[in-house]
């Protein structure tokens, strides 16, 4: 668990963070949203005391931050930024295998350690081990970035916008791997964006900041049916908040059991967006609907959607 | 123009790149060879050491296989200009080169035996404008084809090392002995070996505590860049002052310490001899060493630095695996100016009696023997060569990666 405890940062007379108060629970995939220069960056980098903080304690696992060598705090938390930050002269295996050897693993477990994560990202062991940095696609560097943060199996992960600079669709890929390696390894995750999509399809709790004050905070759907103020209405989307709200329920909320319908059906785990979509382009109001494994479960209509 | 006109025009154009101009640099190197053999002399005839001599051409001074040998070897590497580019024609031009090299030296060396059997025993005879001119032309035509072969750092070094030992292999068949550089190489042989060695000597014992002290200063102004203004005012003022006046300065204070010290004055350590050379080139190395690690160390991508403190390194970490490895290229850049510079100065320091090269330098001006200055002069600058390709060759080894 991270407590962050009326934490309070300014440069001279201008407050960067302002007595915020945030816990974020064991196993949580926290997200940090807000516009550029809200603070949530200097935020993440508080808890693991790359940024100095003057008023207020933040404790991770019950200890405070500032009780510990700043080195030994580091070497416990995962670290992942945007720009990778991969050391462009060791090879994959030497920039995963950076905060092992740090703390004097064998070599065997480091070596063990490195194949594992390769696999844990999707990268060939055999083919991407002796690959320099600058060999690897912008996605790779990224998957890299990750392993490397999860190298000595940390608690807790810190992550800076790390997709923020990928393409779509890769982007969309790792998002992906990040979800399932948080559910695998119940790992607690804060994760900065600015990107409200992402927030929501990542987190399980979502904290929005603005100018270092802390805006609202709650689970995603919360979020979008309460805004808390004019400004996290704003961020998080004005009258596109509908859109965002369909994207996060199921069709399995909103089935009409025992009815039936023509034409392909939708898993009931499909998300009300793609259902939207799906009736858009087969220019129908009406679809069935069946279970992972096919049987038929009932129907949905266009104005379920929206009930 | 009728359709069928077009196409042998069109042949004609598919056929023309073969003869076609593909180096400009090889034919202005030939042009200068041969205007310089034409014009000038390759050799000069003086009746001893001390006067100017007269300037004989290299046809008229040796023998006419060999001068025929170098026109035709001319010839043959301006052909290759003018020849489809590729290795193996880049490879030969560089042989046809080191070859040309090879025998500006020996046509030197018949030159200067064939005019000297003829001539009385006090007769000189020197290098001319039109040998180093034709020699230069050569070797820039070497390191031109090496440059378009994509010629590697080993490959450079090997074509070196050969060339280097078929030059000592002419020196030691004697076919260079009738030179008049050969000559007072030959009275002043018990002293060149020990000056050489002083010379490297003075040099390393300069660059070696210039990087001992400019890399710590140099980490102390990354830390701290307010100190940057003052630390590269000061570099740069000893910079500017003149090395013979700064050779001068040092003698006071340490004649002073030497003085007051007797213990100093048993280590060798005195107002003349190597210990002011040596500070003084510190002194000098020191703007280079700083200015380029301040600038490859400040120069480390910040994400990079961000990650490895994010990871936990220490300082000391930090400062060891990431930050030296990464400013190693540019590290290499500032010991290589500090290396040729430190090995040019080291002859001026003969003046305050700390040896090296520089003695045959100012013993020649002295005399007004400018074949004794060469003997100086000419191993340095070798010297200088060596060392920058060397360390050329390791900059670009590091920075592969």
């Amino acid at each position: 668990m991270i407590e962050i405890d009326r934490v309070s940062k300014a440069y001279d007379t201008r407050v960067v963070v302002d007595d915020l108060s945030l816990s974020v629970p064991e196993g949580a995939f926290c997200v940090l949203l807000g516009p550029s220069g809200c603070g949530k960056s200097t935020i993440l980098r508080m808890i693991n005391r790359l940024a100095p903080f003057d008023a207020g304690v933040i404790r991770v696992g019950g200890e405070d931050v500032r009780e510990v060598p700043p080195e030994i705090l580091r070497r416990r938390i995962g670290y992942a930024i945007q720009a990778t930050g991969l050391f462009p002269h060791w090879r994959v295996e030497d920039n995963i295998a950076t905060v092992p050897r740090l703390l004097g693993w064998p070599r065997r477990r480091v070596r063990d350690r490195v194949e594992e994560l390769l696999q844990l990202l999707r990268l060939d062991p055999e083919t991407y081990r002796r690959k320099y940095p600058h060999q690897l696609s912008g996605g790779e560097q990224q998957r890299v970035g990750v392993a490397r943060a999860l190298a000595a199996d940390p608690d807790l992960l810190l992550m800076d916008e790390p997709f923020g600079a990928l393409d779509p669709v890769t982007r969309l890929a790792l998002q992906g791997e990040v979800l399932r390696i948080q559910q695998q390894t119940k790992k607690t995750v804060i994760f900065v964006t600015h990107d409200i999509e992402e927030a929501l399809r990542l987190a399980s709790v979502i904290a929005i900041v603005e100018r270092g004050r802390l805006a609202q905070w709650g689970t995603p759907l919360d979020i979008l049916e309460n805004p808390a103020s004019a400004f996290v209405a704003e961020f998080v989307g004005g009258e596109g908040i509908g859109l965002h709200l369909l994207a996060l329920r199921k069709v399995a909320d909103r089935l009409r059991p025992d009815e039936t319908a023509d034409g392909e059906p939708l898993p009931s785990e499909t998300s009300l967006r793609d259902a939207l979509a799906a009736m858009t382009r087969r220019r129908t109001d009406r679809l069935p609907v069946v279970d992972a494994a096919g049987r038929p479960l009932g129907a949905i209509t266009l104005g379920d959607l929206v009930r | 123009m009728s359709p069928g006109s077009a196409l042998p025009a069109a042949a004609a154009i598919a056929r023309a790149p073969a003869f076609r101009l593909h180096n400009r640099v090889v034919p202005v190197l030939f042009a200068a060879g041969a205007a310089a053999l034409l014009c000038g002399g390759f050799v000069a005839l003086a009746p001893n050491r001390l006067v100017s001599g007269r300037p004989i051409g290299l046809f008229a001074a040796a023998d006419w296989r060999i001068s025929g040998a170098i026109a035709v070897l001319g010839l043959a590497v301006l052909a290759t200009a003018f020849a489809p580019p590729g290795r193996t024609l880049h490879r030969a031009a560089a042989f046809l080169s080191s070859l040309l090299v090879l025998l500006t030296l020996e046509a030197a060396g018949q030159a200067a035996s064939s005019l000297g059997a003829g001539a009385p025993a006090l007769a000189r005879i020197s290098l001319g404008a039109g040998f180093w001119v034709l020699l230069g032309a050569a070797a820039l035509a070497i390191i031109d084809a090496l440059q378009r072969a994509g010629a590697g750092p080993g490959e450079r070094l090997a074509v070196a090392a050969a060339l280097a030992a078929a030059i000592l292999a002419i020196a030691q068949a004697g076919l260079l002995d009738a030179l008049s550089l050969a000559r007072e190489f030959h009275t002043r042989q018990h002293l060149f070996a020990a000056a050489l060695v002083r010379h490297i000597v003075l040099v390393a014992a300069a660059v070696g505590p210039a990087v001992l002290i400019g890399l710590p200063l140099a980490l102390a102004a990354v830390r701290r860049p307010g100190w940057q203004g003052p630390l590269f005012a000061v570099l740069n003022l000893l910079q500017t002052i003149p090395s013979i006046a700064l050779f001068g300065l040092l003698i006071v204070p340490l004649s002073a310490l030497a003085a007051a010290f007797p213990g100093l004055a048993a280590l060798g350590i005195g107002g003349i001899g190597p210990a002011p050379a040596i500070i003084a080139l510190v002194l000098y190395a020191l703007l280079p060493v700083v200015r380029n690690s301040v600038a490859g160390i400040a120069g480390v991508d910040p994400a990079v630095v961000d990650a490895a403190r994010g990871m936990g390194m220490t300082r000391r970490e930090l400062l060891w695996r990431v930050e030296l490895p990464l400013a190693l290229p540019l590290l290499l850049a500032g010991l290589r100016i500090v290396m040729v510079q430190a090995i040019g100065l080291a002859v001026v320091a003969a003046l305050i009696g700390a040896g090296g090269l520089g003695i045959f330098v100012f013993e020649g001006l002295g005399q007004y023997a400018a074949d004794l200055v060469l003997l100086g002069a000419l191993p340095a600058i070798l010297l200088a060569l060596a060392a920058d390709f060397l360390l050329q060759s390791l900059a670009a080894l590091a920075a592969r990666r």
